[in-house]
């Protein structure tokens, strides 16, 4: 079967990352679906970092479990993932560097000299990644002209004597595979015949590119990882669309800018991680407040304070939910895939200016730097979606704040004749001008969350099931999770169980009823959280009364795989 | 076109401030400074901050945005981003503007954002009823330093020369037509302009008296382009040195953000598809 597996370990600062990448490029480039994972250290230099791939010729939807084959650059690597390799996998490792212990007979292992090779036949010794590449490309089959085209997109430009050695380290990898490797192990990649059109991308460039095609003109942001790189994309791309891209002092800046910004007429958004989500939380209640459309996202990292900077954690949703002072409106969305990310961010610009509220966005380490195909045809359909403006007769006796059925009111923006306002944090009446009377406030405080009420259809509705309907065993989980439940779940469909996962997309406002719905011949719910105390299982018993819910937690700063989500059926199954 | 008359800039709303109180000069001089400029107010925004003196956009007939406190800056910045047309004052008081928001001013200053930042300067912090300032003087009383207070204040026109303003003033609300004057300077001038106006307080720290016998202003002869010697003239303990201090032409922010966007679009909007394919 074409599913195969791969990880690469070594040192961080070598090329692990880079080799990783690569290898997925030539690998989608050969028409096969990819679906990737990172890990790597906080520092800059040094430490520990891997890459994996899982590659296959269908619909992927997880990392995967176990890894069939381990390129292990050094002992470290070795010593960290060779327990996930499975029995009779393959580890493919540089005899220069270590030698595994004797008694390593559960796995088929070739040595290959890799820095060897790269000091002495090519005399570059960061070309061991690409000798690497050559092995795996005879070891499996992987078209060898696939890389040759890569490695001349990236290293022409370096000049043409860098170029024609990471050629020959490459020949020499795969040389020195064809006669010096016995090959005894069974897996080979099997030509695809189907030719898709898929584009490989990270959460973060779908992200950035879906702001693009949404209409953002203005980003402002502070570097922090894991979504920096939004930035640095826009910082290219933006200003080929007439957009602008500042970095800003500190995150509290670059939300105040975003505000500016749309409050001037722009659609702004902004780009963080928990600690400068933090720090925008003032801001979001003046955003609230003054009904000024903006997107914040939140790539979540493991927390609290700095953490676990370059691991995954689903550990801000408390904050995204709550976060402020005040009973805030604001709307959270969680972003489930690549393929969402540009979706999402289209959809959370859109309800950002159509309802005049800030909307919050959660995606994670985990899918920020996940590089996935997605089929081209998931980025045609744009529909964009721009804010209410008053007409020339409103304009004539304008009330910003106007109460209207939806809670949504024609905003004027300067440069409008007759449209003055001042817009404030202060509690004000339908004409913007102040009124801390108790009556007014109430209807005020109604009027903006008016606005949640209204999004709760869209709520329902854009929440995804997989599986069954309404199943015995109810999974429901949230955020990059998503295509793991769903491979879990396909699997535990596979074997005859009643199994059904609901997956919601905003999480703020809740989609109460198509959970009840979904809940309806329920005798147990499974909530799957990266973090430790079930953020979103709170969540969920707040809106819906349902015993017995089994959570499912982790916060070692990485995903789940479809296996832990089968093993906690299972035990409920057991139990139930 | 007919002349705007000077009642246009002025709305309804009456200020709550208590009688006396400096910021009245300062309105006063904003709406002469604006009738002197014929300044549309349609393209006029005014941001502020919290405070007595962040209320002052509600009394102007334009755009207003009162944020939160200290943040002024950033969110003037992204008005001018979003649309450079629009002409951006900025006020707020010195608790705002130095002590919670006193990390913006160095970079809006080494930007150069093209806006007018007006300090309203009374030395203490007035909404919150009379506690001290990052201005206020050693030794001052006040309802949270009751011995005295013993951090030495800021210097905020050598603060802002030192950031890289490109327009350092100071003026007095008591002087309501050099006011007006400066203000009017600092809208014309293309880059960040900071005018430090000494606004007093009159219920919580009254200075209408000690003011003017410090007050002086800067000598007629004195080289605005010249840094150091408006160092000196900022630095001189005896005197309260009232005028423009400092003034240096410099591309402003969104001249050059603006450059680098015509720029990028010079080359033609690039087709979705093909940023697209370089995914493949
Ligand atoms: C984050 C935050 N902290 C504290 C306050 C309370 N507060 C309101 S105004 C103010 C200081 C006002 O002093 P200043 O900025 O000098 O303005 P003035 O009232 O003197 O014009 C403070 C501390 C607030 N609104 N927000
Ligand atoms: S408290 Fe002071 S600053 Fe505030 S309005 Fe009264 S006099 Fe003016």
């Amino acid at each position: 079967m074409n599913d195969i597996v791969f990880r690469i370990g070594g040192e961080g600062g070598e090329g692990v990352i880079s080799t990783g990448e690569l290898l997925t490029r030539a690998l989608a480039r050969a028409d096969y679906e990819i679906y990737t994972f990172r890990t790597y250290p906080a520092e800059i230099k040094g430490g520990h970092a891997n890459f994996q791939v899982r590659v296959s010729d269908h619909l992927l939807l997880s990392q995967g479990d176990k890894i069939d084959v381990l390129l292990a650059f050094n002992q470290e690597a070795y010593d960290r993932h060779f327990k996930f390799l499975k029995v009779n996998g393959v580890l493919l490792y540089d005899s220069d560097s270590f030698s595994p212990p004797p008694d390593t007979n559960s796995c088929i292992g070739y040595g290959v000299p890799l820095t060897k090779i790269a000091v002495e036949r090519i005399g570059l010794k960061f070309s061991k990644n690409v000798v690497a590449l050559g092995v795996l490309s005879q070891l499996f089959n992987i078209p060898l002209e696939r890389f040759e085209g890569l490695i001349s997109e990236k290293f022409k430009k370096k000049g043409e004597e860098v170029f024609i050695k990471n050629i020959q380290a490459l020949k020499a990898g795969f040389d020195y595979a064809v006669q010096h490797v016995k090959k005894t192990d069974p897996y080979r990649l099997e030509p695809v015949t189907r030719k898709r059109d898929v584009v490989v991308m990270t959460g973060n460039e779908a992200m950035a590119l879906g702001a693009v095609a949404a209409g953002l003109k203005v980003y402002a942001g502070y570097p922090i990882t894991p979504a920096t790189d939004i930035m640095e994309w826009l910082a290219r791309e933006l200003p080929k669309v007439g957009g602008v891209v500042v970095q800003t002092e500190d995150e509290i800046a670059a939300i105040g800018t975003v505000l500016g910004a749309s409050f001037a007429g722009k659609k702004a958004m902004t780009a963080t991680a928990g600690p400068g989500f933090s720090l925008m939380t003032e801001f979001l209640g003046l955003a609230t407040m003054t009904e000024i459309p903006c997107v914040v996202i939140d790539c979540q990292r493991g927390g609290p304070s700095t953490g676990l900077p370059t691991k995954t954690e689903q550990g801000d949703l408390n904050l995204a939910l709550y976060g402020g002072h005040g009973d805030s409106p604001r709307v959270v969305l969680a972003l489930t895939s690549v393929a969402d990310c540009f979706q999402g961010i289209i959809r959370a610009l859109n309800i950002a200016e159509e309802y005049q509220i800030p909307v919050l966005v959660l995606s994670d380490q985990y899918l920020a730097h996940r590089m996935a195909s997605v089929e081209r045809s998931n980025f045609q359909s744009v529909e964009v979606r721009e804010r209410l403006r008053p007409t020339p007769e409103q304009l004539a006796s304008y009330k910003r704040y106007i109460l209207t059925e939806t809670g949504v009111s024609p905003m004027a923006i300067p440069g409008d004749a007759g449209g003055f306002y001042t817009a404030t944090g202060l509690e004000h009446d339908e004409a913007a001008e102040l009124s801390f009377e108790p009556h007014n406030h109430e209807v005020m405080t109604e009027k903006r969350h008016r606005k949640l009420r209204m999004l709760e259809k869209t709520s329902n509705e854009i929440a995804k099931v997989y599986g069954l309907e309404q199943p015995e065993i109810a999974i429901i989980g949230w955020g990059s999770s998503e295509g793991v439940i769903r491979e879990a779940v396909e699997r535990a469909r596979e074997e005859g169980n009643s199994v059904g996962a609901l997956h919601p997309k905003l999480l703020k406002p809740f989609p109460t009823q198509r959970v009840k719905d979904f809940l309806k011949k329920a005798k147990v719910l499974i909530i799957p959280e990266i973090n430790f105390t079930g953020q979103f299982a709170s969540l969920l018993r707040a809106h819906v009364p349902f015993e017995p819910i089994a959570q499912l937690n982790k916060c070692g700063g990485l995903p789940f795989t479809p296996e832990e989500i089968l093993a906690k059926m299972k035990e409920v199954h057991q139990h139930g | 076109m007919a002349e705007i008359p000077l009642e246009t800039y002025k709305s309804d709303v009456h200020p709550v401030w208590c009688p006396g109180c400096g910021d009245f000069g300062v309105l006063s001089a904003l709406y002469k400074a604006m009738h002197a400029l014929q300044l549309d107010p349609t393209k006029l925004v005014f941001v502020s901050g919290i405070g007595c003196s962040g209320r002052l956009p509600a009394y102007v007939k334009a755009y207003g945005f009162h944020v939160v406190h200290g943040r002024t800056l950033p969110v003037s910045m992204g008005v001018r981003l979003a649309n450079p047309e629009l002409t951006v004052v900025a006020v707020g008081g010195d608790g705002d503007g130095f002590a919670i928001g006193g990390g913006h001013i160095p970079h809006a200053a080494r930007r150069n954002l093209d806006i007018t930042y007006i300090i309203m300067d009374n030395e203490t912090y007035g909404l919150t009823k009379g506690q001290v300032s990052p201005t206020s003087q050693i030794g001052h009383t006040s309802g949270s330093t009751p011995y005295g207070n013993v951090e030495a204040p800021i210097n905020p026109i050598a603060f802002a020369i030192t950031y890289g303003a490109t327009f350092v003033a100071r003026a007095y609300s008591g002087k309501p037509k050099e006011l007006v004057d400066l203000i009017v300077k600092a809208v014309q001038h293309e880059g960040f302009a900071f005018i430090d106006a000494i606004s007093p307080c009159i219920t919580f720290y009254d200075t209408y008296k000690m003011i003017p016998q410090k007050l002086a202003s800067v000598p007629a002869t004195h080289n605005v382009k010249d840094k150091a010697e408006a160092f000196k003239l900022a630095l001189d303990t005896e005197h309260l040195y009232m005028g423009l201090f400092y003034q240096e032409s410099r591309p402003t922010f969104e001249e050059s953000v603006m450059a680098t966007v015509h720029r990028a679009e010079s080359k033609g909007m690039p087709k979705f598809d093909d940023i697209l394919t370089a995914y493949r």
